[in-house]
């Protein structure tokens, strides 16, 4: 059998048979702690300049960002981007608690289809489980509330963040992760600006096959502190 | 599998360097990777650091490979997916078409991955009635083509603007005559309408994989445009196929890796989507694919382990040392002859395809060594570059002439006195000879050295008397 094959070959070329029990001990030890290594000091910084480092970086990778002071906002800041883009007042929004919660008749216009996207949705609203600084890159894990689709198919893919989930590096986004998740989600989306190519003659295009725009609507209150 | 053109290295080299074509988009492309990773690492201070951390994650990974795919499997089990061990390409092959036959599968879509060209699973899928369609732009237009990649990010390295035109004129024959491709969007977007109906209608999807994790049983794959992450949501069934040594212990392990990936790569902080995909949908779940399934190859790589090639089993394949090569440089990816070009090809080929196909792939190197001062990994590529050559020599693989004079050089510099009286009469001689013209444009016995450029004239003395004079020199003062 190819596993049985695989394994002893990998074994010869270490000159060892199955590791000893204490050695595997070890290193399941190490597997449960997860250890840190080197984390550049660039995003070691008090929380409020996480969020203006996560702005930056994600503006430097061509994704848009607006703020307003709290989830009532949000209705307005959506449909202004939209006006302002010459987009229609129409969008799939991911089924999450709180995007439900938000006052939507404020803006009675806006027309709301909640679930999966499908091939002729043009704008998506998604809800960010975290933002990390180092890179201006949205944490979005696939949930029930959150399905993967909205950050693929449409044009445009709107983002809600809180600037209290706002992290400076990886490491801090996936502890929150073990923290507030039953394990690995089945898909983890690490989105860092939107879609683009370089594979014609190694010049950056923008819009390849994902989102033309990634816009992030970050939420100044701090947000619920998990989940 | 494609059929190796390797040992005919010196005829694709010279064809390589006659093509205009390629030698503009050389020209075009050659600096820009360097510039912009040069600019991502002097943004970061770290990066020096980060180099040695890779490597000893890396390391560590290899020492206990076999625990760590065992522990991969229980979780990629528990997360409800499916391994399937594979020796050999044969069997890897075999294990896609059989998953594509049981999910009867008619199309499949592909993101960008250099072990199914390894595999060359497409041809395999064709040859029995599943249609493939590559994803990621630049294979795209390659599959158009039948070529394979010339790069290992940039697949369409060797193109230029007006071959994307023409090709999609002469596939996509729907289009209407007046169709403009003026500006590279356009050639995009054209790019993006045809394929998303390909996304939207395919049964399966095939990625490749980045790493894999053995503390949650993930598949991580890093991509720009999107379409890795279409291929793996919109279809039924996602296969991952992953060769052995992507195995990494933890998240954080993965993410010390990606520090140093997209810097070295495209010269990016982090690429635009970088995703951990574990099993199958889920209870509840709006999308993603019905199935999971993780084709493992060893294909030669278990056999690295333990010989000075293991090192080259920490390649996270990010083309810095091809975007370096200043032979890559000169004749671009296909006259390397195979699936993987440049400094880590020369390393790699030999040890996939055996070392008679590949035995001038080592040879093709001037060792400037900038190969290894950008690996993120540091793999000693020139250095394992000469374990093959000396593999060459043993295996009697070396042309008879360079033997004969390796062998006679060999045995001069094994006698200094005469070494050193025959190197100061051929400096002095040449010295005299070429002081007019200070260079030789032809000298008898190194025809192919001054075939392409000229051999300076020695200044009339050796490096060994010119060394004893400034030693002496400095002990008088």
């Amino acid at each position: 059998m190819s596993r049985e094959a695989i394994l002893s070959s990998i074994r010869r070329g270490l000159r060892r048979g199955p590791l000893p029990e204490d050695i595997a001990a070890a290193l399941r030890a190490r597997l449960a702690a997860h250890p840190r290594h080197l984390i550049p000091a660039r995003s070691r910084l008090p929380a409020a300049e996480q969020v203006a480092l996560f702005i930056a970086n994600a503006e430097k990778e061509f994704g848009t960002v607006t703020h307003v002071p709290d989830s009532d906002a949000v209705p307005g800041a959506v449909a202004d981007y939209l006006a302002a883009q010459n987009l229609p007042g129409e969008f799939i929004m991911a089924p999450h608690p709180e995007l439900r919660t938000i006052n939507w008749s404020a803006r009675p216009l806006l027309r709301i289809r909640e679930g999966r996207a499908a091939a002729s949705d043009t704008v998506s609203l998604q809800h960010a489980f975290a933002g990390i600084a180092e890179t201006g890159t949205l944490m979005l894990p696939s949930a029930p509330e959150r399905p993967t689709t909205l950050n693929l198919l449409p044009d445009t893919e709107i983002v809600l963040l809180h600037a209290g989930r706002i992290v400076g590096a990886y490491e801090e986004a996936w502890d929150m992760l073990r923290a507030e998740t039953a394990g690995m989600p089945r898909n983890l989306m690490l989105v860092t600006g939107p879609s683009r190519s370089a594979d014609i003659e190694q010049a950056l295009e923008l819009g390849a096959h994902g989102p033309r725009q990634l816009h992030v609507i970050i939420v100044a209150d701090g947000g619920p502190p998990t989940e | 599998m494609h059929v190796p053109t390797s040992p005919a290295f010196k005829q694709n080299a010279r064809q390589a360097l006659a093509d205009a074509g390629l030698q503009k988009a050389l020209a075009r492309s050659g600096t820009s990777f360097i510039a912009r990773r040069a600019a991502a690492v002097a943004a970061l201070p770290e990066f020096e650091q980060l180099r040695d951390v890779a490597r000893d994650i890396k390391n560590h990974t290899l020492a206990h490979l076999d625990f760590y795919l065992e522990e991969y499997e229980s979780k990629l089990k528990a997360a409800g997916g499916i391994l399937h061990w594979c020796a050999t390409a044969d069997e890897a092959r075999g294990a896609v078409l059989e998953i594509c036959r049981n999910a009867s599968a008619k199309t499949v879509t592909k993101g960008k991955s250099m072990i199914s060209e390894e595999l060359a699973i497409n041809d395999h899928l064709e040859r029995h009635g599943i249609q493939p369609f590559e994803t990621d732009l630049g294979e795209y237009i390659l599959q158009l083509r039948h070529e394979l990649p010339s790069h290992i990010i940039a697949p369409a390295f060797h193109l230029n603007r007006e071959d994307w035109e023409a090709q999609f004129r002469a596939s996509h024959t729907d289009l209407p005559p007046d169709r403009v491709f003026h500006e590279r969007r356009d050639i995009l977007t054209e790019a993006r309408t045809r394929l998303r109906q390909k996304f939207l209608t395919a049964d399966v999807g095939i990625t490749g994989a980045n790493f894999l994790i053995a503390e949650t049983g993930s598949s991580v794959i890093v991509t720009n445009e999107g379409n890795g992450d279409l291929t793996q949501t919109l279809p039924r069934v996602h296969i991952v196929l992953a060769s052995i040594e992507k195995m990494v212990p933890t998240i954080e392990d993965c993410t010390s890796l990606l520090r140093v990936l997209a810097r070295s790569a495209t010269g990016q902080d982090f690429s635009v989507y970088t995703t951990f995909s574990t099993g199958a949908r889920r209870p509840g779940d709006l999308d993603g694919p019905d199935a999971y399934h993780v084709v493992l190859v060893d294909n030669g790589r278990s056999a690295m382990l333990g010989t000075e090639f293991q090192d080259m089993l920490r390649c996270i394949r990010c083309a810095a040392c091809m975007n370096h090569c200043p032979v890559y440089g000169a004749v671009g990816g296909h006259a390397y002859g195979w699936v993987y070009p440049g400094p880590m090809g020369s390393v790699l080929t030999p040890a996939l395809i055996g070392v008679d196909q590949a035995a001038l792939l080592p040879n093709a190197s001037t060792f400037c060594g900038k190969c290894e001062s950008v690996c993120p990994v540091k793999i000693p590529l020139p250095g394992l570059m000469r374990h093959w050559r000396e593999r060459e020599f043993e295996r009697h693989l070396t042309p008879v002439t360079q033997r004969r004079n390796l062998a006679l050089w060999a045995w001069l510099a094994r006698r200094p006195g005469l070494y050193r009286a025959v190197t100061r009469a051929a400096a002095v001689g040449l010295g005299v000879i070429g002081r007019r013209r200070g260079r030789f444009a032809r000298l008898p016995l190194a025809g192919d050295w001054t075939a392409g450029r000229d051999l300076p004239a020695p200044e009339g003395d050796t490096f060994f008397a010119r060394y004893a004079r400034a030693q002496r020199r400095a002990r008088a003062q």
